[in-house]
């Protein structure tokens, strides 16, 4: 890829950073991320099949995930006969009507030819196999196909877009790489997604000031790879990051495995231009390091598509820490490892990075990559710490130490850069590895205060038992980010359903014992019940009004993130019937 | 400790907030008064939240404090000083009853910030009470979560305008092990460029202040590593005293003028490497470089035209705030774009609907 002028001060870096193909193989090889890899060569087939619909930003196939690996993600033969939005109102608030024919042809017909008034005709697709692509994100479970699909090229035609949305009444969904894992750009039905794909160059590179002016589409590593020569980077690494839109990070509010230290998409961008419903464009922040008025930046972080559409987002760069040491500890108990990381913590270390995996994810991962992990330990702990090369060799003593203290059976301190890369490898490669063991799996997102770890796994364990359905455990543990991964097999009638019923159990525990029911994926379409769960109605009402306040008319990415009050209380009864929560009057901070 | 919910203190904020709503009476809230001098003329009836104490929570590995509004900072950073930790804001306090309420409404940070992030970066979670009396909880004790829009980062630095804050979840640190402050001689132009090539480099900094020709450098982290930098940056070596009275605006920089015929001082944010400003005429005044250079306060010797002042900050893609010496009633933070006062005053009213809440502390129509 090309990379940015060494010596810039605002440079242009006027390149296109559309993935090139081979490289994102090639790095998804070393880092054996086969998510990634899987839903990259999907989209990349797609391409070649049908020349001339740029359709990087499409997840869904018809033909998707090959082989055993698999994430949440049904039969495809079955999945677009799961009425997977009966349950759901659609934009409208209707359940979704069946008719194939004429009738979506005739809806479809006034606005094709609107929206062809606005965009050359290469960017307005209509046809069922055109929309193909969009009809879902990395949530796959969760399908359906958008009335049309536009390909703007320019902020004005965004604005026009969404103007004549606005004046037709239509939903619109903002797309970036499809690669969400709740089902937040899943398409109206009755409305229009709206990809911003094509919206993929790196703008500017401001050395001096250490930010980068992007479009929404370019990945979120493509920033990182273009700044890579000035010694600066930028610091949210989602796994999916080769892929993932610097938008789609911002939409989400994402994360990654360096962000106890280093901060959420929140902590890392300094300002944004919007498009809201109305067709007008704003400047939300700025270029210094704060802006008058309210936060918007912060309001707009993590909104899901729901205020406005991204058009353009000015990121900050870190300097590249000088280097990187990875300790790896095993340990007989999953209590002595989340102890260990209590105590590095409380030493007033601030690890980079500090990962924990239960036993059945050492267990896949091994099998996988051969990382050379302890199978027997109960749970291991993977701890980097970084920085200037002084200050890493200050620490790594002091963690080995406590390590040990805390009863780790064995500590091993990476020797070099290769076996670095390896004992990561393991981790990163844990949701392929686990799809490896299981032809499906469903990966959760909750946050829980650290301490409540060993109840968590435990009351987890017990409800996996209840509902025969295995769970595997990989975790944030710096910051306390769980992703159990149930095990399910879409092919076995009714078993994901109970997939979903257990990943519903696991995140109100998740609330009850002080946590939330998403620290990095979102709410979408997946968790939107359990959000009745999390807040009450006042609080959802609140989230209302400030919707409104953007959004009036609610037509951006209708029916995610937010439910309606009318959709809890008709769910309130069954949760106390469930008996998920018996205390509802208890506090829920 | 009582739960919030139940503290009667709230309940009688919430009852007078819905009182207030329903006969469209104003209500000027007030913490521990340390920041009255900030921001417009407040009006309205005083609510009073210094007495909403106490820190509720505290857990030094979950690395998460909770406490009620009206705790005094100093409280808080006590607390947190026992366990070896601290709000690496490093906010202001401008007084002896700054509360941790008011320390989240103002939104002011530190010299650490550039490094360290601004207060709404600490913010995980808040317990309001909306312009309706309705007690919300946003956010939580946890660092990540992405569970409903951000209200409680939307609370840091609105002045009190969009709800009343009676709990803050803040993310705290530990304090690093060694600290030191290093002293060169530079114009304010050097001393931007030598902190913008620092700034791109894997440098401990934790304060960077120029004033009076002087370029104060403040390292923090390992023994090890604060040794390799203060190698690599050199000067002379001087105690902590310049960043803890920098902080609490205490330098003799801050210091009421003699002789001129203003005592204006202006709060102007821009990008970090922009050159020294100038926006006015004639003798200029005093001028500081703080935040690695994101930061310009500037003390005029005349008194000057607010708007050819913002117009030349705006200019250089900042904003200026007069921080103290303004006219109370007039704008004192930097004027926003047409676009986006609308949106502010959407925002404004899904908060706070009758527009009981701090009327016009922050903005005249806010
Ligand atoms: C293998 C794998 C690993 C992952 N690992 C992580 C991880 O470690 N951490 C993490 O946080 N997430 C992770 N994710 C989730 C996902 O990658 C992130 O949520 C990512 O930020 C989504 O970006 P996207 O461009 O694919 O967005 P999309 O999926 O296209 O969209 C996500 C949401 O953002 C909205 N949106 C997108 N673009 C815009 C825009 N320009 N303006 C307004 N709204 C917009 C959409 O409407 C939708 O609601 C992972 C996903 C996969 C498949």
């Amino acid at each position: 890829m090309v990379a940015a002028a060494p010596d810039s001060r605002p440079a242009v870096v006027d390149r296109d950073a559309a993935p090139d193909f081979e490289q994102i193989l090639e790095f998804t090889r070393n880092y054996l991320n086969y998510n990634v890899l899987q839903s990259i060569s999907r989209i990349f087939r797609y391409r070649s099949r049908r020349p001339g619909v740029h359709s990087w930003g499409g997840g869904c196939a018809s033909a998707p995930f090959s082989g055993s690996l698999r994430s949440h993600q049904p039969n495809p033969d079955r999945a677009e006969e799961r009425p997977v939005t009966s349950a759901r109102p659609t934009a409208t608030g209707e359940l979704p009507s069946q008719d194939r024919g004429a009738a979506r042809a005739a809806r479809q017909a006034p606005v094709v030819a609107a929206l062809r008034e606005i965009l050359p005709e290469s960017g307005v697709l209509h046809h069922r196999e055109d929309l193909r692509p969009y009809e879902c994100d990395g949530l796959t479970a969760y399908r359906r196909l958008p009335l049309v699909a536009v390909l703007p090229e320019t902020v004005e035609q965004v604005q026009a877009v969404l103007r004549l949305c606005s004046r037709l009444g239509l939903p619109v969904v903002a797309r970036g790489a499809g690669t969400g894992l709740s089902g937040g750009a899943l398409p109206p039905e009755d409305g229009v997604l709206l990809s911003l794909a094509k919206f993929n160059r790196i703008v500017a590179v401001d050395r001096d000031n250490r930010t980068a002016r992007v479009q929404p589409g370019v990945r979120n590593l493509a920033i990182s790879e273009a700044v890579a020569p000035l010694g600066l980077y930028y610091a949210p690494d989602p796994s999916s990051q080769i892929a993932c839109s610097i938008g789609g990070n911002v939409a989400e509010n994402s994360g990654g495995l360096h962000c106890l230290k280093y901060g959420l998409t929140v902590h890392n961008i300094q300002s944004l231009e919007v498009v809201t419903i109305d067709g007008e464009r704003h400047t939300i922040g700025g270029p210094a390091l704060d802006a008058p008025g309210y936060d918007l930046l912060a309001l707009m972080t993590g909104s899901e598509g729901l205020l406005a559409v991204i058009v353009e987002v000015t990121v900050k760069l870190l300097p590249k820490p000088e280097c990187a040491r990875v300790l790896l500890a095993a340990f007989e108990t999953v209590e002595s490892a989340g102890t260990a990381v209590g105590r590095i913590i409380a030493e007033g270390i601030i690890p980079g990075g500090l990962e924990m995996m239960d036993n059945p994810a050492i267990r896949a991962a091994e099998d996988f990559v051969h990382a050379d992990y302890p199978v027997d330990a109960a749970a291991i702990l993977l701890c980097e710490l970084d920085g200037t090369e002084r200050e890493v060799e200050d620490q790594i003593d002091q963690v080995r130490a406590l390590l040990e203290d805390c009863g780790a059976t064995e500590v091993r301190l990476a020797r070099d850069d290769a076996e670095r890369i390896r004992f990561w490898a393991g981790r990163k490669a844990a949701f392929p590895a686990v799809g490896r063991i299981s032809p499906d799996y469903y990966c959760m997102d909750g946050t829980i205060p650290r301490r409540e770890l060993p109840k968590v796994l435990a009351r987890t364990e017990a409800l996996s038992r209840e509902h025969g359905l295995a769970v595997v455990n990989v975790f944030h543990a710096g910051d306390g980010n769980l992703h159990p991964l149930i095990l399910y097999d879409a092919n076995q009638p009714g078993q994901l359903e109970q997939a979903e019923a257990l990943g519903a159990r696991i995140l109100e525990l998740c609330v009850e014992v002080g946590g939330t029911i998403t620290g990095e994926h979102g709410v979408g379409v997946e968790k939107i019940e359990q959000m009745c769960v999390q807040f009450a109605p006042a609080e959802l009402a609140q989230f209302h009004a400030v919707k409104a306040a953007f959004d009036p008319d609610g037509l951006l990415n209708p029916g995610k993130a937010v439910p309606t009050l009318a959709r809890c209380a008709e769910l309130g009864g069954m949760h106390v019937h469930h008996g998920a929560l018996p205390h509802p009057e208890l506090e829920r901070f | 400790m009582v739960r919030t919910m139940d503290d009667p203190a709230v309940v009688a904020i919430r009852e007078r907030v819905a009182a207030a709503a329903a006969s469209g009476t104003a209500l000027r809230l007030r913490g521990g008064g340390s920041k009255d001098f900030l921001g417009r003329r407040a009006v309205g009836e005083p609510v009073e939240l210094g007495g909403l104490r106490g820190v509720v929570s505290y857990e030094p590995t979950e690395l998460v404090i909770t406490a009620r509004a009206g705790t005094p900072l100093a409280e808080i950073e006590q607390v947190l000083a026992e366990s070896g930790q601290m709000l690496a804001f490093e906010p202001p306090r401008l007084g002896a009853g700054a509360t941790i309420g008011g320390t989240i409404a103002a939104g002011l940070s530190g010299p650490r910030r550039p490094w360290y992030g601004a207060a709404r970066d600490h913010v995980l979670g808040t317990r309001i009470v909306n312009g309706r009396g309705e007690l919300l909880a946003f956010g939580g004790q946890v660092m990540k979560n992405v569970a409903g829009y951000d209200l409680s980062r939307l609370m840091a630095g609105a002045m009190g305008t969009l709800g009343i804050l009676v709990e803050v979840s803040l993310k705290v640190l530990p304090r690093p092990a060694e600290t030191v402050t290093l002293v060169q001689e530079a114009s304010a132009a050097e001393a931007i460029e030598r902190l913008a090539r620092w700034s791109g480099q894997p440098l401990p900094l934790s304060g960077a202040v120029h004033v009076d020709g002087r370029l104060h450098v403040r390292l923090s982290g390992t023994p090890g590593g604060v040794a390799a930098a203060v190698a690599k940056i050199g000067g002379e070596g001087d105690g902590d005293q310049f960043f803890d009275a920098w902080r609490e605006l205490d330098h003799p920089f801050f210091a009421p003028t003699d002789g001129g015929d203003t005592d204006q001082l202006w709060r102007i944010s821009v990008p970090p490497a922009a050159a020294p400003l100038e926006v006015a005429r004639g003798d200029g005044g005093q001028w500081a470089v703080d935040w690695g250079g994101a930061l310009r306060w500037w003390r005029p010797r005349e008194a000057c035209s607010e708007q050819a002042v913002r117009a030349a900050v705006s200019a250089a893609g900042g904003h200026a705030t007069l921080l103290r010496g303004g006219d109370p009633d007039g704008e004192v933070f930097h004027p926003l774009a047409p676009g986006i006062l609308a949106l502010h005053r959407r925002v404004k009213a899904a908060l706070d609907p009758a527009g009981v809440l701090n009327p016009g502390r922050m903005y005249s129509d806010l």
